[in-house]
């Protein structure tokens, strides 16, 4: 790997009260790859995206977004580097005041002085691409979850993002439902060519999109490789990863496995 | 030791508490001022959101204020002679305390809780995260209207609890109890005096923006309250945090300005 | 019938709330937002102990305005009177401050003068009898009954 990572975690550490819950973090990431960081829930894969985001300042380490040191820099820069990003929060996070159109237009309105009848037409375009046609005047707290997630990703990727976050793309979804948010990431990926970020326990089909796996597990990213050698790696704790989400369920399928 | 430790530990927590809601205060402040300016519709909103909605109780509260003020102050000032005087009593305690301190403690009920809540569950659904993400200000998109809203609402409603309480006090005084109805008025325009108008003024200013201030730093901050500020008990934690700490200095600040006022 | 509409709530309570404002202000606070529709009168006593900024001014026990300064010039008070626009004062009027009551409130009395010309806005009444000091009368009343022994 030679080129440059667009955005770099050095020794990233963080604590809250007692439970050290990042214990130094090292992940680079690539422009126009899709790196998945995988893990158990709850052990901080989402807080690595809000260091990357800038909404949490690590007690240690530094992140380079663009080369730069998102905590070090003002407001104003902050504000720049954010405007090439995109992010689907884990439960879309859209604004239950507001509904469907006007959520996917708020980056628009409020970032852009595009005029009202442009907003229309990227809007529609967008959720078009989501397969989200005739929900524009629906609120969130009517929309199912695969919907909202939908829109939520309408709502990231409408000012077309350098890189795109997916906080938990799939979770709580059934699988024609996180099926259908792959084909949406997929066709968007291949028309707007963002970078992605996922991260997601939805293994082992993530690994189909995924360029790069990270597996982040007791506080630190064990490695981070392409799926083939994720699946075949030497290091204790990925293939215990491996073995334990994509084994056997049945104990009598493990048992004729074995010679 | 153990002991020590709590004090040292809560001790933090509240320096920092006050630190984090006064930089949150500084910053909504610059974002109030400086352009780019928010939209006018979002301030419209919240004005009915505050104001407009809390008409009714603010009206309902402030008549039967009027109204029992009418007849303490008659029955108490008539061992005196001195019935005459009530118009300007009722008018002067709604001016100068009641109506700004009674509207003010509405408004905390009222939209306080209401504000608080909704930015607690905004902050819990990662709504201000993404508007963060998106490069938005959350202290100028959702902050900055309500701060206008309050500081405009809050005289406002403060002058229509004072009108109402002042006809209430008329309606038991003189329709009910037989004041002169003449003196009634007449008293209250003698005695009223404008610095009487302008310390209510003043004290409902100071207080919207006390209410809007402490009810939205709370929910803004309900990730980082002491006894853990996610889910459902999360937010009805900082709410009830909210009302109490907004309506106790409300009452703490109204010495205060009143101290200074006189 | 149609709910109202934001807008049309927020004009409202916007509108209800100035008026009570508005009423608050000019009614009660004596704020005069078109202008003033009194004018100045200054006047000069040799004591005004008592009279407070805000007492009236009255003519034949009619409210005609209000004081709304009181300052020391020259070792005399310096008083200025707002007077309604209405009423004219003639030059040779005589202004003395009066208390309503033995213990009331200290307010101006204008006993109208024969001249023909008025005070102009910003003139000067000439005419003027000083507060009288009640302790004073009555020290005075019994060190004469005293020396009349």
């Amino acid at each position: 790997m030679t080129m440059d990572p667009l955005i770099q975690l050095i020794d990233v550490r963080k604590r809250f009260g007692t439970q050290e819950v990042l214990k130094g973090v090292n992940l680079a990431i690539y422009a126009g790859k899709t790196t998945v960081i995988v893990g158990e829930s709850g052990k901080g894969k989402s807080l690595i995206l809000k260091h990357i985001l800038g909404l949490v300042r690590p007690d240690g380490g530094t992140v380079l977004v663009f080369g730069k040191d998102i905590n070090a820099i003002g407001r104003k820069e902050l504000k720049e580097i954010r405007s090439y990003f995109g992010v689907l929060f884990q439960n879309a996070a859209l604004f239950d005041s507001m509904n469907v159109f006007d959520n996917v237009a708020l980056p628009l309105r409020e970032r852009t002085k595009r005029s009202e009848a442009d907003i229309k037409k990227i809007v529609g375009e967008t959720l078009a691409l989501m397969d989200m046609t005739d929900s524009d005047e629906k609120y969130p707290a009517q929309l199912s979850g695969g919907m909202r997630k939908r829109v939520g990703l309408a709502r990231a990727l409408v000012l077309n993002p350098k890189v795109v976050f997916f906080d938990e793309p799939t979770t709580g979804l059934d699988v024609a439902k996180s099926n259908e948010i792959y084909r949406v990431f997929y066709r968007t990926q291949a028309k707007l060519g963002y970078t992605a970020v996922i991260v997601s326990h939805d293994v082992p089909k993530i690994f189909k999109l995924a360029d790069y796996v990270a597996l982040l597990h007791d506080g630190v990213v064990q490695d981070c490789l392409t799926p083939e050698d994720f699946q075949t790696s030497t290091n204790d704790i990925i293939r215990d990863f491996v073995e334990k989400t994509m084994g056997h369920i049945y104990d009598s399928e493990q048992m004729e496995a074995t010679p | 030791m153990n002991a020590i430790e709590t004090l040292g530990d809560r001790t933090l927590y509240y320096v920092n508490q006050i630190g984090r809601m006064g930089i949150f205060l500084a910053l909504v402040c610059v974002s109030v001022v400086k352009p780019p300016y928010y939209k006018i519709s979002y301030v419209t909103r919240q004005i009915y959101l505050i104001g407009a909605l809390s008409i009714f109780v603010i009206a309902f509260t402030g008549v039967f204020t009027g109204m029992v003020l009418g007849l303490q102050g008659y029955t108490t000032l008539r061992k005196f002679g001195s019935e005459g005087f009530l118009g300007s009593a009722v008018a002067l305690s709604l001016i100068r305390e009641l109506g700004p301190v009674l509207t003010a403690l509405m408004v905390t009920g009222r939209a306080g809780s209401a504000i608080c809540a909704e930015i607690g569950i905004m902050r819990n659904s990662e709504q201000i995260d993404a508007l963060e993400c998106m490069a938005i200000d959350p202290h100028k998109y959702i902050m900055a209207p309500r701060y206008i809203a309050a500081i405009v609402s809050m005289p406002l409603l403060t002058a229509v609890f004072d009108v109402v309480g002042i006809f209430g006090g008329y309606l038991i005084g003189v329709v009910l109890l037989g004041a002169n109805e003449g003196a009634y008025f007449q008293s209250m325009y003698q005695n009223v005096e404008y610095a009487d108008i302008s310390m209510g003024f003043i004290k409902s200013l100071c207080f919207g923006l006390l209410v809007v201030w402490i009810c939205t730093a709370k929910g803004y901050f309900v990730h980082l309250e002491r006894k853990g500020g996610f889910g459902a008990e999360g937010v009805s934690r900082a709410t009830t945090n909210a009302v109490v700490l907004a309506s106790v200095a409300v009452l703490v600040f109204d010495y205060i300005l009143t101290s200074l006022l006189l | 019938m149609n709910r109202l509409s934001i807008e049309t709530a927020v004009g409202l309570f916007l509108i209800f709330g100035l008026a009570c404002l508005a009423y608050l202000a000019v009614k009660l606070g004596d704020v005069h937002l078109f202008g003033s529709d009194r004018y100045v009168v200054k006047a000069r006593f040799a004591n005004v102990s008592g009279l407070k900024e805000g007492s009236s001014v009255e003519i034949a026990g009619v409210s005609v305005g209000k004081v709304s300064r009181i300052s020391l010039d020259n070792y005399q008070a310096f008083v200025e009177l707002l007077i309604d626009r209405g009423i004219k004062i003639q030059e040779d009027a005589i202004a003395s401050i009066r208390t309503q009551g033995i213990i009331g409130d200290k307010y101006i009395k204008i006993s109208p003068g024969g001249a023909e010309e008025y005070i102009p806005p910003n003139g000067v009444l000439s005419e003027t009898e000083s507060a009288v000091d009640i302790e004073e009368l009555i020290s005075k009343y019994i060190f004469e009954q005293k020396a009349e022994r």
